[in-house]
């Protein structure tokens, strides 16, 4: 499998990338980690013209806690989370999604940016953000812009990100009080992409009644979704048994999920009940045996 | 168990020798197809069918030719001038090179690009234009023996349906009237999943035609060089490439288990594009096509039944099959077995009567069947009898391991004869099956899944205790187009005693440059790390069939033991000679011939070999050298004892396999550590087709997984830590004893999972589901039954 | 339009001209002509290409020849060293971790980059390790015990046995 031509660019910053972008407009195409669009062009699904190559602007690479949020550069790779001490400490979520996603190869290059720019839905970030509650910051010409995560996810492979902008950084709320966070999906085969899945962040407060719930469902739905009805059940309760199954019930009722060979619909939103409720009651323990 | 007549030093049967091969592996320095390199190579690439069934209205090659460095674009109907456009199966069907006018599955060839760089190739394939108009594609191979299906080879004169062969075996009539006086019968409705062998190396070749000297090197991923050799002069003998203008070259093979044995359309297209333009011609397919359009393995559909009495005791089976071979059948098996072996279904149980048929279909789907890792349908025949051998338990309520030892064949029974007609060389299926219930406590098992069982809890145990038959093959019955199935072996020892020897196979990861040598070793005395093994050239290798259907060990290893052993006769004639004592005076051990009473007046084996360069009696040939063509007696009938255990998550119903035991008995080892290694492979291509592996049409005849991202092949995570064990039951009549390995575990796991899978799920009814089990197959079926609701409460 | 590039592969320095779209394994086969790196798949599933850059294991097939600008590359035929093997070469060799050998030079890369990371992991954390790398012919059993061994003699630890063991 070969991709057809192109031409390519390596900037060395952000503003020469940009300017790029809006020079070659629509044919130009930004490679981040590569893991998905190479793949995509060499089954010449994918035919740009230019490739702008922005693993050469080191700004884009960083993780650092500042005001109280964890920033991410949007070329951090999926490793450098995976294997970072101060991720670990605030969101062990993070160590469970990164090691499903594809293999360890894939994860040296793949970066955080690239997963939630790609915008699919079958991609594990976004439901972890929708979890985290995330704002994500876009680079134009003309300045930059923060989204919420929840404004992000337009449709099939479309994102708030615009033609002529890069997505830039990640910014998650690090938690105040008692917290905890998880995320498993179900998979044909380790690498694969979820047949379901679901990323749970909690917050409690001192009686530990849930002040917080953020859920995010994978690969079950046209663009990444946020159990709404399901962080409502929880928010103000205890978690108890009754608590849990009410939201995991309302997950396999508010997905929409699509046959495939995954799975049909039936089968999907058992799976997304029977992930959502143990990834709350892992929050949970996690909550309260840090 | 294992005991070795030789010293480590020599390294003969029996010693975990480390392999000779592994050097050039480890150092990247493997030379495989696509690193053959010749200077003005071509590259190839296909155009191929986005359709299952369509007329091909046009081709539009005008574009593509615009490209600088592209020089040809081959159509079926360029072949047709040279008559190439058709060729012939191993099964004596026929295949498209390339269609001169209609297309039969997706993925099939339509046109070749020859371009002078694989980038112009890619692009030239994607500047072909085609036109095709569309047909209804037979997928269903139930449906394609319907009045109303249209007939897929009209090529064929007189062809007035889909329906290729009818073959049947057995008791017919007293297997019927068993039946209806039975006390007990148990049926299932089975499908063997279409599967590939997805070896990690595609296939290729470079075809380099010499037009001065009208001569053709082949370097080929295959199996069977020599096979192919004889094919190209059949099919291309009327152009000049008749069987001493051709050479073929197997390099190092990145894997083949049987799917680098047929002949494919690439191979023969290269062959004409080479001879053609006269420059080599390189062809390395990608993995979507290797999926998409390499023969496939399996897909059988099997309606199995078994009769026996309340108490345990089988008396009967009756099978028949469906086949789907695809618009063509291209099985590799030996011709007068369009089923393969798979009568060996009647299994490792004493019974009298069986009666067996198969019918088989052409479908719009890609050809077949290979024999991947399995002698020829043994794998959907032991599939089906260990299948229905744990149906029929759970069917009275007794133990399977209980009703498996009711029903053995005894160890005092053989050479036993089945009712399908084999002659069982040896075997003791009790010990085996002892000693892998000890490996894994069988009993303890049973009573932690009954208290499991109380708690909703799902654990399975599954067992699998089969017999293969391997070696093809005798030469009365077996043979490949005509062709004999013996396989041979030519050893040379040169004058400072060391030695060559040279083979009709082709190791595609067995280890053969470790394993041959310790025959020879063990019969010679010579150190197995001074024989330097040989395959894979026609020019030099003496004539064989090939390696596939665990025969390498049974024919091969069997003609180098004889030709080892007619050496050790000459070199007793000049032993005798050189210590002036009669032959009957001598006595051997492993490297040296003494004289009997007098140890210290000896020679070696070395001082041997030299002086039948050297000083050789007056009257014997001089040198030392040998050849043998072995024509086995009979097959040989490995057997396996294996047990699973399962437990599968009540919410989400995946799979975890806690504990695999396999306790094979393959006669003599002639190395442990690569028997066992052999055996570890096998396990994790067993567990593929159990829970993860299946080629998947949809109803237009489009694959839906036709990517290494959809076709789930294990990784280190899928596949379990395997345990494995032997007993040593020796083939009475193989020259070393040993009766072949490299199957035996594709063959035996396969029903081990899928009966533990389905014991854990019996509490809930299910008597069976169809390989590959997934978690969402075992959710439609809970669901199916009404007892998901049951689980959905307990979440 | 073709781009020069120049890079380490090995410790020996090239430059050379390529097509963007030249994917990093078919410049290090064609271009360079060391064909020890393989192509088992189309979709970066497989692992058969995968080299080290800078240290980290990568599927070659996914990465662009120009992407490997001014980095330094280490393939199968660089893992080396004058006094020998290296330990993973002698590990995958002493306990029968390959059969075919086409899948071994990815799988030996990665291991080295798993063992930098982790010099002493347990069966599970090589198993995962590994994940993205296929093997069809070992079964994994004897990979796993491979990459322990070479773990143990990169840490100047005892080696394991590496005589096969067998339920008795």
């Amino acid at each position: 499998m070969i991709p057809s031509s192109f031409d390519y660019t390596a900037p060395s910053s952000l503003d020469e990338a940009l300017k790029l972008l809006q020079d070659l407009g629509d044919d130009a195409k930004i490679l981040a980690g590569g893991h998905s669009l190479i793949p995509m062009m060499k089954l010449r699904f994918a035919e740009p013209e230019h490739l702008i190559d922005l693993n050469n602007v080191p700004e884009l690479s960083y993780l650092k806690i500042e005001g109280g949020m964890l920033k991410i550069g949007a070329m951090t790779r999926e490793v450098e989370t995976e294997e970072s001490i101060d991720v670990a400490n605030h969101f062990p979520i993070f160590a469970d999604v990164a090691k499903l996603i594809a293999d360890p190869q894939v994860r040296n290059f793949g970066t955080l940016g690239g997963n939630l720019a790609h915008g699919d839905a079958a991609n594990d970030q976004p439901a972890v953000m929708l979890a985290l509650n995330a704002s994500v910051e876009i680079a134009g010409l003309n300045g930059r812009r923060t989204v919420g995560i929840d404004d992000f996810f337009y449709g099939f492979y479309a994102t708030a990100v615009q033609e002529d902008e890069i997505l830039t950084e990640i910014s998650i709320p690090i938690p105040m009080g008692l917290s905890g966070n998880a995320y498993h999906k179900v998979e044909r085969k380790v690498g694969d992409y979820a047949t379901g899945g679901v990323a749970v962040h909690l917050e409690f407060d001192e009686q530990r009644i849930c002040t917080k719930a953020g859920i995010g469902l994978t690969n079950v739905n046209p663009t990444p979704l946020r159990a709404v009805r399901s962080e409502a059940a929880l928010v103000g309760t205890s978690l108890n048994e009754e608590d849990i199954a009410s939201a995991a019930q309302y997950a396999s009722e508010d997905c929409n999920p699509s046959s495939d060979l995954r799975g049909d619909v039936d089968y999907k939103r058992h799976i997304i009940k029977a992930i959502t409720k143990k990834m709350i009651n892992k929050a949970k323990q996690r909550a309260f045996n840090n | 168990m294992i005991r070795c007549k030789t010293s480590k030093e020599i390294g003969g049967m029996g010693h975990s020798m480390k392999r000779k091969e592994d050097d050039r592996f480890v150092h990247g320095t493997g030379n495989y197809t696509d690193d053959v390199k010749l200077p003005g190579t071509l590259y190839m690439d296909i155009v191929r069918s986005p359709y299952a069934y369509a007329k091909i209205k046009n081709i539009d090659s005008s574009e593509a030719l615009k490209i600088p460095g592209v020089l040809a674009v081959i159509t079926g109907k360029d072949l047709e001038q040279y008559n190439l456009h058709w060729m012939p199966t191993l099964m004596s069907d026929t295949q498209m090179v390339l269609p001169v006018d209609t297309v039969m599955y997706q993925a099939q060839e339509v046109a070749a690009i020859i371009a002078t760089e694989k980038y112009i190739a890619r692009d030239a394939r994607e500047a072909v234009k085609v036109e095709y108009e569309l047909m209804k594609p037979v997928v269903d191979p139930f449906k394609a023996l319907d009045s109303d299906a249209p007939i897929l080879r009209s090529d064929k004169e007189d062809k007035k349906d889909n329906h290729i062969w009818h073959w049947e075996v057995g008791q017919k009539e007293e297997t019927e009237r068993i039946f209806q006086n039975a006390e007990v019968t148990v049926k299932e409705q089975m499908h063997i999943p279409r599967i590939h062998v997805a070896s990690i190396e595609t296939c290729g070749c470079v075809a380099s035609y010499d037009k001065v000297e009208n001569h053709l090197t082949m370097y080929m991923t295959t199996q069977a060089p020599h096979a192919i050799r004889t094919v190209i002069a059949l099919v291309a003998g009327h152009v000049g490439l008749t069987e001493e203008k051709v050479r073929v070259i197997s390099p190092d093979i990145g894997g083949g288990f049987g799917g680098k044995v047929p002949v494919y359309p690439g191979y023969v297209i290269a062959i004409a594009a080479s001879f053609l333009i006269g420059k080599p011609v390189k062809w390395i397919e990608d993995r979507s096509e290797n999926l998409q359009a390499d023969s496939f393995a399996r897909d059988y559909h099997i309606t199995a039944e078994l009769a026996g009495t309340k108490d345990g005791k089988i008396l009967a089976t009756r099978m028949k099959v469906l086949a789907d071979h695809g618009y063509t059948d291209a099985s590799a098996n030996p011709s007068k077995f369009p089923t393969g072996m798979f009568s060996i279904a009647t299994g490792s149980y004493d019974y009298s009567n069986a009666f067996m048929e198969a019918d088989a279909v052409y479908t719009n789907k890609p050809p077949g069947g290979v024999a991947y890792r399995c002698s020829f349908r043994v794998t959907e025949a032991v599939h089906a009898i260990e299948r229905m051998t744990d149906r029929y338990a759970h069917e009275i309520g007794k133990d399977p391991a209980a009703l498996r030892f009711q029903n053995f064949i005894k160890k005092d029974q053989f050479p036993y004869h089945s009712p399908t007609g084999w002659e069982y060389d040896s075997g003791d299926y009790e010990a085996g099956l002892k000693l892998a219930m000890k490996a894994v406590d069988y009993d303890n098992l049973r009573i932690e899944q009954a208290e499991k069982r109380k708690k909703g809890e799902l654990m399975g145990i599954g067992l699998s205790t089969f017999t293969e038959v391997v070696g093809a093959g005798p030469s009365k019955d077996f043979d490949i187009l005509g062709i004999k199935m013996f396989d041979s072996a030519e050893i040379r020892v040169h004058p400072t005693g060391k030695a060559i020897a040279r083979f009709g196979t082709k190791s595609q990861g067995q280890g053969h440059e470790t394993t041959y040598a310790q025959i020879i070793a063990e019969e010679l005395g010579i150190p197995a790390k001074d024989i330097q093994i040989e395959e894979g050239d026609t020019d030099t290798a003496p004539y064989g069939l090939g390696t596939y259907a665990s025969r390498s060990t049974p024919t091969a290893g069997a003609a180098a033991a004889v030709a080892a052993r007619k050496l050790r006769d000459k070199a007793k004639k000049i032993a005798a000679h050189l210590l002036e004592v009669s032959e009957d005076d001598l006595e051997w051990e492993p490297g040296k011939f003494s004289v009997k009473g007098a140890p210290e007046k000896a020679k070696t084996i070395q001082e041997i070999v030299f002086a039948s360069y050297t000083n050789h009696p007056q009257g014997m040939e001089a040198g030392f050298e040998a050849t043998h063509y072995y024509d086995p007696p009979n097959l040989t009938f490995p057997s396996g004892a294996y047990i699973c255990v399962v437990d599968i998550d009540s919410d989400t119903f995946e799979i975890k396999v806690r504990k695999f035991v396999a306790i094979d008995d393959a006669g003599h080892i002639i190395n442990p550590m690569i028997a066992q290694g052999q055996v570890h492979g096998g396990l994790t291509q067993g567990i593929a087709p159990a829970m993860y592996e299946e080629l998947i049409y949809d109803d237009d005849g489009n694959i839906l997984n036709g990517t290494l991202m959809d076709y789930l092949v294990p990784t280190a995570v899928e596949s379990p830590s395997w345990e494995t064990g032997h007993t040593v039951t020796p083939s009475p009549h193989h020259p070393i004893g040993a009766k072949g390995i490299g199957e035996s575990p594709t063959v035996g796991a396969p029903p081990a999972i899928a009966n533990a899978i389905i014991d854990a799920l019996k509490p809930y009814g299910i008597t069976h589901l169809d390989i590959p089990i997934t978690p969402y197959k075992i959710f439609k079926a809970l669901k199916e039954k009404g007892v998901l609701d049951k689980h959905i409460q307990e979440l | 339009m073709k781009k020069e590039i120049t890079l380490k592969i090995n410790g020996e320095e090239f430059t050379e001209q390529v097509e963007p779209r030249t994917l990093l394994v078919h410049f290090i086969r064609e271009n360079i002509g060391m064909t020890g790196t393989h192509i088992g798949c189309d979709t970066s599933s497989c692992g058969a290409c995968t080299i080290l850059i800078d240290g980290k294991s990568a599927k070659s097939c996914t990465l662009l020849a120009v992407q490997a600008a001014c980095k330094e590359i280490t393939t199968v035929e660089g893992i080396a060293t004058t006094e020998g093997v290296h330990p993973i070469q002698e590990g995958f060799k002493e306990n029968h971790g390959l059969h075919c050998g086409f899948c071994t030079p990815g799988m030996m890369l990665r291991a080295i980059e798993l063992l930098e990371k982790n010099p002493d992991p347990t069966e599970e954390e090589i198993r995962w390790g590994i994940s993205g790398n296929l093997c069809r012919c070992t079964g994994y059993n004897n990979i796993v015990k491979s990459i322990k061994y070479a773990g143990a003699k990169l840490r100047g630890d005892e080696l394991p046995s590496t005589e096969p063991e067998f339920v008795e």
